[in-house]
């Protein structure tokens, strides 16, 4: 048998790091040396030894602060609860829709799919607002009076999360579906005894990938519970906001923030490890047979689910859209049209139409190197999955996730003490806000493309390599055309995400360049029903471009976004 | 390859616009780090750039103890040439991290004296305000209830759940009141009152427009008629009301050492390469133009005794006679005990 051909690799283990693939993930190392590890090691240098370089002496004395406090012992605690119970409640909420998902075709699925994915990229002040439209005091919904902190945490983060846990659940249990129902009737088995014996084993490690990401995403929340919390409420990325930017207590925020990487570099090596675990079954490609809902029961399911994700998803943000619209109690577009008007009355107005423009600008250039970085790692990290270097990528894979959970303060003002001198002056630079976010959509990226270049079977390249195509060739020639769909959905991802980044915008961005964020941040702290009226409509715009961002993944490529 | 080739001609159309966004005006460039509260009209604007002889960016870095903290950071190469909006419970902070240099203004002869904390002349009391309680004047009448006197009536059974006050570690009037309360009641003393204050109901918001025109009922939908912010908001009231009425709609307590006076310093950064420009400009803001821009923009007063106020202020704003005071040197030295021993009795 000719080498390559059995599917293991052909490359000698001296040469794979001479190898283009793995030559390219230098580039998201460096973007990560310069622009992340940089910047927290300059902050954390500043906080644990005052007086460097003068005197080397690491000053301890926070430790005490965080020992003596009940609050911090609290805070930490409360973090870990509410995730959990995040987590839990997005689950149960998640699991029963990805069964009719997975299993019936019916009208307005992808429409349920699309709403459901959209609060995921919407900015916290937009849920924050959107939740407020809907169970505020003057809310479509203010006659059942949740307004308890807590309870509208948790609504906020099961309306955040349910379609990261939806998509994921969805694209396996779709996957088994085929090959366990032709093993369940080979075997007599019934459909309970299915379930409970094969479906839910092989379904574990999605669920687990699912809800380790879930929970880091709860964990490390930051916006939904400064604004919903209120100061009673307060989770470690909070704490960090406040204990750095109000009390300058930096070695405590500091400290903080070594916890919270820790915690999540571990959570997400458990979540890498239970993705990798999770197998496909049906060959990808393969189209799989939806049922059309027949019997009672079957119907009833199908109806719930769609009432359910309207009911959790469309709602809020029907309710937001529906502020913008109504003026005095009646319909009226003034608050639109008021979004192009400039009124000269203070010097820092944010015209909306600005931080419009803005929005448009980081984002393409966010995307552009979240992609190209993206696709770097994912080669190199694919490259070395497949050969012996296993784990040289275990090890990088969840590193290169943590921007997704790392504090917005303390990265900024890393970047503060450490980007401060040419060439590398980036304080105050308009690049600031499309690097940082680029950060944080690298992960989407990766976590799109990485899957799709791991489904395609190594002997098509080394066929390719065989009669004589150089590797820049099979790039362009089969890999590129195969993860076209899973990069575009990266790309999108990437791009709604900079549109609704408002946590680190809030802190890079300079009064010059606003974004819809900002804006909308802006609006919704003036008085007076106009100020409101134009925070919802901006608001229902960043809707919208999200909405049609997803709508360009859904027509382009459903499976892209499947594994995230 | 078409669309290969459309993705990166997007690609490279963003990497072009870029620069643009970044390169600045050739002509010189005079840069004021301040928070998010500064105002000024555009037509004062305008003088200051005429009276600095340079371009003017003013760069708002989030509420008054962040801004500070960013100009901390960046000391050793400074973000901006001017600083503006260190108040007095901050000057320790900055006075310590020897971030400004001195420089006496013009006009500085006209400075209420009283308003002078650094006797280097390197912080520059520019404005003032008084932070104390507001309360909404027609509830209380319709409830037949007597407006509160003083910070102790807060905690009788009448005013229960009628209060609503900011985080003092996450907004300034909210430190401000914190330090009355301790003026008022003694290092040892105000926890106490705090604590018999949450058991009443105080309710704790992260800033001030959250509190007031979140809950407070004059100005919002909320349901607290009491609230904590400055003496010159009644001012605010009248001159933001479609039809201005005889009587402001809101009431202040600034008798009986209730009222906590805060003062707003500007000063050069070290380090900055336009000292030049930066003393200009802090000649203008000492000047009537600014001054008299003030009240209307900031709603609290000018530092200058010859700045002339506007109409509305002489009738609706109150100056306190005797506000509660603290030396700087304590609160500097006390205001994160102080801040951790009421952060862990009332947040928790």
């Amino acid at each position: 048998m000719a080498p390559g051909m059995d599917g293991k690799p052909v490359a000698v283990k001296t040469r794979i790091y001479t190898h283009p693939y793995v030559l390219a993930g230098l580039v998201p190392l460096v973007f990560f040396l310069v622009f992340y590890f940089y910047p927290l090691a300059g902050i954390f240098l500043r906080s644990f030894v005052p007086d460097f370089p003068a005197h080397l002496h690491i000053d301890l004395s926070f430790l005490d602060q965080v020992a003596g406090s009940q609050r911090l012992h609290h805070i930490i605690r409360f973090t870990f609860w509410q995730a959990a119970v995040s987590t839990g409640l997005t689950l149960a909420f998640a699991f029963p829709c990805a069964f009719v998902m997975s299993h019936y075709q019916f009208k307005g699925k992808k429409f349920l799919t699309l709403s459901a994915s959209i609060p995921f990229v919407l900015p916290a002040v937009v849920v924050a607002a959107a939740l407020d439209a809907s169970f505020g005091r003057n809310g479509w919904l203010g006659v059942l009076n949740i307004r308890h902190p807590l309870v509208l945490i948790f609504i906020a983060h099961v309306f955040y999360n349910f379609s990261v846990m939806l998509r994921i659940l969805t694209s396996f249990w779709a996957g088994l579906r085929a090959n366990v129902q032709e093993a369940a009737a080979m075997l007599g088995a019934g459909p309970f005894q299915t379930f409970i014996h094969i479906t839910l084993p092989l379904l574990m490690p999605a669920v687990w990938a699912a809800s380790f990401l879930v929970f880091i995403f709860c964990f490390s929340s930051f916006g939904i519970i400064l604004i919903l919390g209120g100061p009673a409420y307060s989770t470690i990325e909070a704490e960090i906001y406040r204990q750095a930017a109000h009390m300058f207590n930096l070695p405590v925020a500091s400290f903080l923030s070594l916890i919270q990487i820790g915690f999540t570099l571990v959570l997400m090596g458990l979540y890498t490890a239970f993705s990798r675990k999770a197998v496909r079954f049906a060959p990808k490609g393969s189209h799989t047979n939806f049922k059309q809902p027949e019997k009672f029961w079957e119907k009833a399911a199908v109806t719930g689910n769609a009432g359910f994700i309207i009911l959790l998803c469309l709602f809020p943000l029907a309710a937001l859209a529906g502020k913008s619209l109504v003026h005095e109690g009646q319909l009226s577009l003034i608050y639109y049209r008021a979004i192009f008007d400039n009124p000269a009355s203070s010097i820092f107005h944010v015209p909306p139409f600005t931080a419009i423009k803005f929005s448009f600008i980081f984002a393409g250039t966010a995307l552009a190197i979240a992609l190209v970085t993206g696709l770097c790692a994912a080669l190199c990290l694919n490259h070395l999955d497949r050969t012996k270097a296993k784990g040289l990528a275990a090890f990088f894979d969840p590193l290169f996730m943590l921007p997704l959970s790392t504090s917005a303060v303390t990265l900024g003002f890393g970047i503060i003490i450490t980007l401060d001198r040419p060439p590398l002056n980036l304080r105050t630079s308009a690049l600031l806000v499309p690097l940082v976010h680029a950060l944080v959509g690298f992960p989407f990226v990766l976590r799109a493309v990485l899957p799709a270049l791991k489904n395609i079977p190594n002997n098509i390249r080394e066929t390719a390599a065989t009669l004589g195509a150089s590797p820049g060739k099979i790039f362009r020639c089969i890999d590129l055309p195969l993860i076209s769909g899973a990069l575009t959905a990266g790309a999108v991802f990437a791009f709604t995400i900079s549109m609704g980044e408002f946590g680190a915008t809030i802190f890079t961005a300079s009064p010059r360049t606003p974004t819809i964020p900002i804006a909308i941040y802006r609006f919704l702290g003036q008085p007076g029903a106009m100020n409101y009226g134009q925070a919802m409509a901006i608001s229902t715009l960043l809707m919208a471009v999200t909405a049609a961002g997803f709508i360009i993944i859904e027509k382009i490529s459903l499976r892209g976004i499947q594994q995230f | 390859m078409k669309p290969y080739a459309a993705v990166a001609t997007v690609i490279v159309c963003f990497i072009l616009t870029l620069p643009m966004l970044t390169t600045r005006a050739l002509c010189r460039e005079l840069t004021i780090m301040t928070h998010d509260s500064f105002s000024m009209s555009e037509s004062v604007l305008k003088d200051f750039k005429k009276a600095v002889g340079a371009d003017i960016t003013i760069l708002r870095s989030g509420d008054a103890g962040q801004a500070l903290n960013k100009a901390i950071l960046s000391k050793n190469n400074p973000m901006a040439d001017l600083f503006f909006g260190v108040d007095n419970t901050f000057i320790g902070r900055a006075l310590d991290n020897d971030l400004f240099i001195t420089y006496t203004p013009k006009g500085f002869e006209d400075i209420d004296t009283s308003l002078l904390l650094d006797d280097k002349n390197r912080l520059i009391p520019v404005d003032f305000g008084d932070v104390c309680l507001n309360y909404d004047i027609k509830w209380f009448k319709a409830k037949h209830l007597a407006p509160p006197a003083g910070l102790e009536d807060l905690i009788r059974p009448a005013y229960k759940d009628l209060t609503v006050v900011q985080n003092p570690a996450t907004s300034s009037p909210g430190l401000a009141f914190l330090l009355a309360t301790i003026s008022r009641f003694g290092e040892n003393k105000y926890i106490s009152f705090w604590q018999k204050l949450k058991a009443n109901g105080v309710m704790v918001v992260n800033g001030w427009q959250e509190a007031y025109w979140g809950q407070f009922t004059a100005a919002s939908k909320g349901d607290r008629p009491i609230v904590v912010s400055y003496a010159s908001s009644p001012a605010a009231e009248v001159f933001y009301a479609e039809q201005k009425p005889d009587t402001a709609p809101t009431g202040v307590v600034i008798e009986n050492k209730s009222a906590f006076r805060q003062i707003e310093f500007a000063g050069i950064l070290k380090n900055s390469d336009n000292t030049d420009l930066a003393k200009k400009a802090m000649d203008f803001l000492l000047s009537k133009a600014f001054q008299e821009d003030i009240p209307l923009q900031m709603f609290v007063f000018p530092a200058n005794t010859k700045a002339n106020l506007p109409d509305v202020f002489l009738k609706h704003a109150k100056i306190t006679d005797a506000p509660a005071s603290l030396p700087p040197e304590k609160i500097n030295r006390n205001r994160d005990k102080w801040l951790r021993e009421w952060t862990e009795n009332l947040l928790r």
